[in-house]
């Protein structure tokens, strides 16, 4: 597993895909230091960013890799090799150097404006880390979809399609459903569903580091007892993982299956 | 000549036997006067008391003849929590430079370091107020200054806990460079007209820092409110002027800048808001001006809750707050005009410095938010974003004639 992951690892390191990612990255956060020195601030704007472009990214990029490299599956499959070892070598290539592309993109900027020396260290950690872990969901998300479906047109549409449902269709139905029901107490129903969907659970746990939670109100101080707590913490952060298990745990349970 | 010159001698002679009278009167820990209960029974009226550095265990003391107390080096007069120190009710009274100490607390009678009560023409300046029930309390008391003080308390529940300097049924109050943190209300008036509350710096105060209630044609300027569990309270006053003041991080789940309820006729100009969780907050205010205000980084700099008519918002600046206003009604009875909006996103093609598309400062989200509070977990999401947008291009839900028609194109400097 390790060597067909070493070998997507370079192989994505060698295309201009991730260095067009990584200077995308670069560009964003040195433009947005240039024009606001405020580290915490270019935090919550970065956020913004983040918050949408990393799963749409995430999807994308890992159906395109998939279709791709199908032939050279194809080849690899006929080899003594365990199939789990191929696909999750794959994906975890895949997801590694996406991943890298953004911290090294976002981290180096900000470790050249005296990040280290700013308050604004755990903060910005944090975005790193949630910005990974939905690297890592949405790649998987992006494998299983293309595992499912042959057809590339069906496997984009559907990917793009899984993009939009979490990033925004899911807060339409969220928001919708706060509102029918706004004579109970939702503060239960809103916290279960900000856990449920990967770019919401990421989006509050930076929004109540920063802090616009007191503009919460209410709601904002049941969330705060939640997520402040270092068990809300613990409880998010075993929710992503969940969200990055389940997706691999599929990849690997439908390419055992799949008749090449 | 001869008749002058009589008179004239006569004249100094009265005035210099009336010098004579004003004696002073010391008071120190090791003199034959070792208090300040003593003094005062011992001075005649226009005395002057000076009371020498030192501690004295003192309380309940009256006042009663007008007389000047001056502390030198801030002589500390314990209370020992027993209850009221000084009561003032002579007119013409002077106190000056104490240190005052552990007023006692009480559930039913509001016991207070100093109480001026019912007397005219007095004069409290740089005492120093700590451990405290009530600091200064002025009890239809009137023409009377109250400068340089500075109060600190330990205020940690609103119930049990006192006001820095309280005003009741007052008028014509000079309050001027004080200090007061700490306590619950920081200055609170109520039934008292005609005051001035210049220069004070009202920090950490539990509840208000500057609070009135049923007060008329009281102007404040240029204090500082700052970490107070709310800004300033305005209730039930007419025609208060608030200028140039600083309301800074009155941070926290139910703190605002200022609150403004069943106010009338009032003018707000020159103020500064900035990082308070609601700038303004407006309930049933008419007829008020806001103009030359700066709201910056607050969540909402301005929240209007209802029955408010004809209030003018003109030449403010709205600088990166999440709302700039937020109404729960579609219905609009208030005009803005020619402030700038940082979240303006118009042109300005004919370079006359106002845009030339109007600007709507509320969003579809802040609607949705004063209906259901708990849909503010989707602040920042993508899909608020969308609909924010599409209400801006045709509103449905927000008052549609809410808008700044003359929005500027530059942050406004004055």
């Amino acid at each position: 597993m390790l060597k067909i992951l070493k070998y997507s690892f370079y192989d994505l390191m060698r295309s201009r895909w991730s260095y067009v990612y990584f200077a995308f990255y670069l560009l964003l956060s040195v433009v947005l230091l240039f024009l606001n020195s405020d580290l915490s601030k270019a935090v919550i704007t970065l956020m913004n960013v983040i918050i949408v472009l990393v799963p749409l990214i995430g999807t994308i990029f890992g159906v395109m890799y998939y279709y791709n490299s199908k032939e050279f599956t194809e080849l690899l499959l006929a080899q003594p090799l365990k199939r789990s070892s191929i696909f999750l070598g794959q994906y975890l290539g895949v997801a590694l150097s996406l991943s890298m592309s953004l911290v090294l993109g976002l981290g180096l900027p900000f470790i050249f404006y005296g990040l280290f020396r700013s308050n604004a260290i755990w903060d910005f950690s944090l975005l790193i880390i949630t910005g990974t872990f939905l690297t890592f969901i949405f790649t998987a998300l992006a494998f299983n979809i293309a595992l499912s479906n042959e057809n590339k047109i069906k496997g984009f549409g559907f990917a793009i399609l899984v993009w939009l449902f979490l990033a925004i269709i899911y807060d339409g139905l969220f928001l919708m459903s706060l509102i029918i029901f706004e004579d109970y107490p939702l503060d239960k129903l809103s916290l279960i569903g900000t856990m449920l969907n990967p770019i919401d659970l990421s989006r509050t746990l930076i929004l109540l580091k920063l802090d616009i939670s007191a503009l919460l109100g209410y709601t904002g101080a049941v969330f705060k007892q939640f997520f402040g707590t270092n068990f809300g913490l613990i409880v998010s952060f075993i929710m992503l993982v969940l969200w990055v298990i389940f997706p691999v745990y599929r990849i690997v349970y439908k390419s055992k299956r799949k008749d090449f | 000549m001869k008749r002058f010159l009589q008179h004239s001698i006569l004249l100094i002679i009265i005035l210099t036997s009336h010098l004579s009278l004003c004696q002073v009167v010391e008071v120190c820990n090791n003199c034959k006067i070792s208090s300040l209960k003593d003094a005062i029974s011992k001075a005649r009226d226009f005395d002057t008391i000076v009371v020498k550095k030192g501690t004295y265990k003192e309380h309940s003391i009256i006042v009663d003849k007008p007389l000047t107390i001056i502390g030198e080096n801030h002589p500390v007069i314990d209370g020992e929590l027993k209850g009221e120190i000084i009561t003032i009710v002579s007119d013409y009274v002077i106190v000056d430079g104490l240190h005052i100490i552990n007023v006692g607390t009480s559930y039913t009678e509001d016991y207070a370091a100093i109480r001026v009560k019912r007397t005219k023409h007095f004069e409290i300046k740089n005492l120093i107020l700590e451990k405290l029930f009530f600091g200064i309390y002025l009890e239809k008391a009137e023409d009377g200054k109250v400068y340089n003080n500075k109060v600190i308390g330990q205020a940690v529940e609103e119930h049990n806990s006192g006001n820095a300097i309280q005003l009741w049924y007052s008028k014509k109050i000079d309050i001027q460079n004080n200090n007061v943190q700490h306590v619950r209300d920081g200055i609170y008036l109520e039934f008292s007209d005609d005051c001035l509350i210049k220069n004070n710096v009202s920090a950490n105060n539990l509840r208000y820092g500057l609070h009135f209630m049923f007060s008329n044609n009281d102007i404040y300027e240029d204090n500082e409110f700052t970490n107070n569990g709310a800004g300033v309270a305005v209730m039930f006053s007419k025609k208060i002027k608030m200028l140039n003041n600083v309301f800074k991080e009155n941070w926290g789940t139910a703190s605002y800048g200022m609150l403004l309820k069943e106010i009338n006729d009032a003018e707000i100009k020159g103020n500064t808001f900035e990082k308070n969780t609601i700038g303004i907050n407006i309930e049933g205010s008419n007829r008020i001006n806001y103009m030359n205000n700066n709201f910056i980084n607050n969540g909402w700099a301005i929240k209007v809750r209802g029955a408010c008519y004809s209030n003018k918002f003109i030449g403010n600046n709205f600088l990166y707050n999440s709302f700039d206003i937020s109404y729960n009604s579609n219905i609009n009875d208030n005009t803005f005009d020619k402030n700038y909006w940082s979240n303006y996103t118009g042109y300005d093609l004919d370079k006359n410095g106002i845009g030339d598309v109007p600007y709507r400062p509320v969003k579809l989200f802040s609607y949705i938010v004063n209906r259901t509070p708990e849909t503010i977990i989707l602040l920042r999401s993508l899909f608020i974003d969308i609909i924010d947008f599409s209400e801006k291009v045709s509103p449905v839900f927000t008052p549609d004639n809410l808008m700044d028609n003359h929005p500027l194109i530059k942050k406004i400097t004055w």
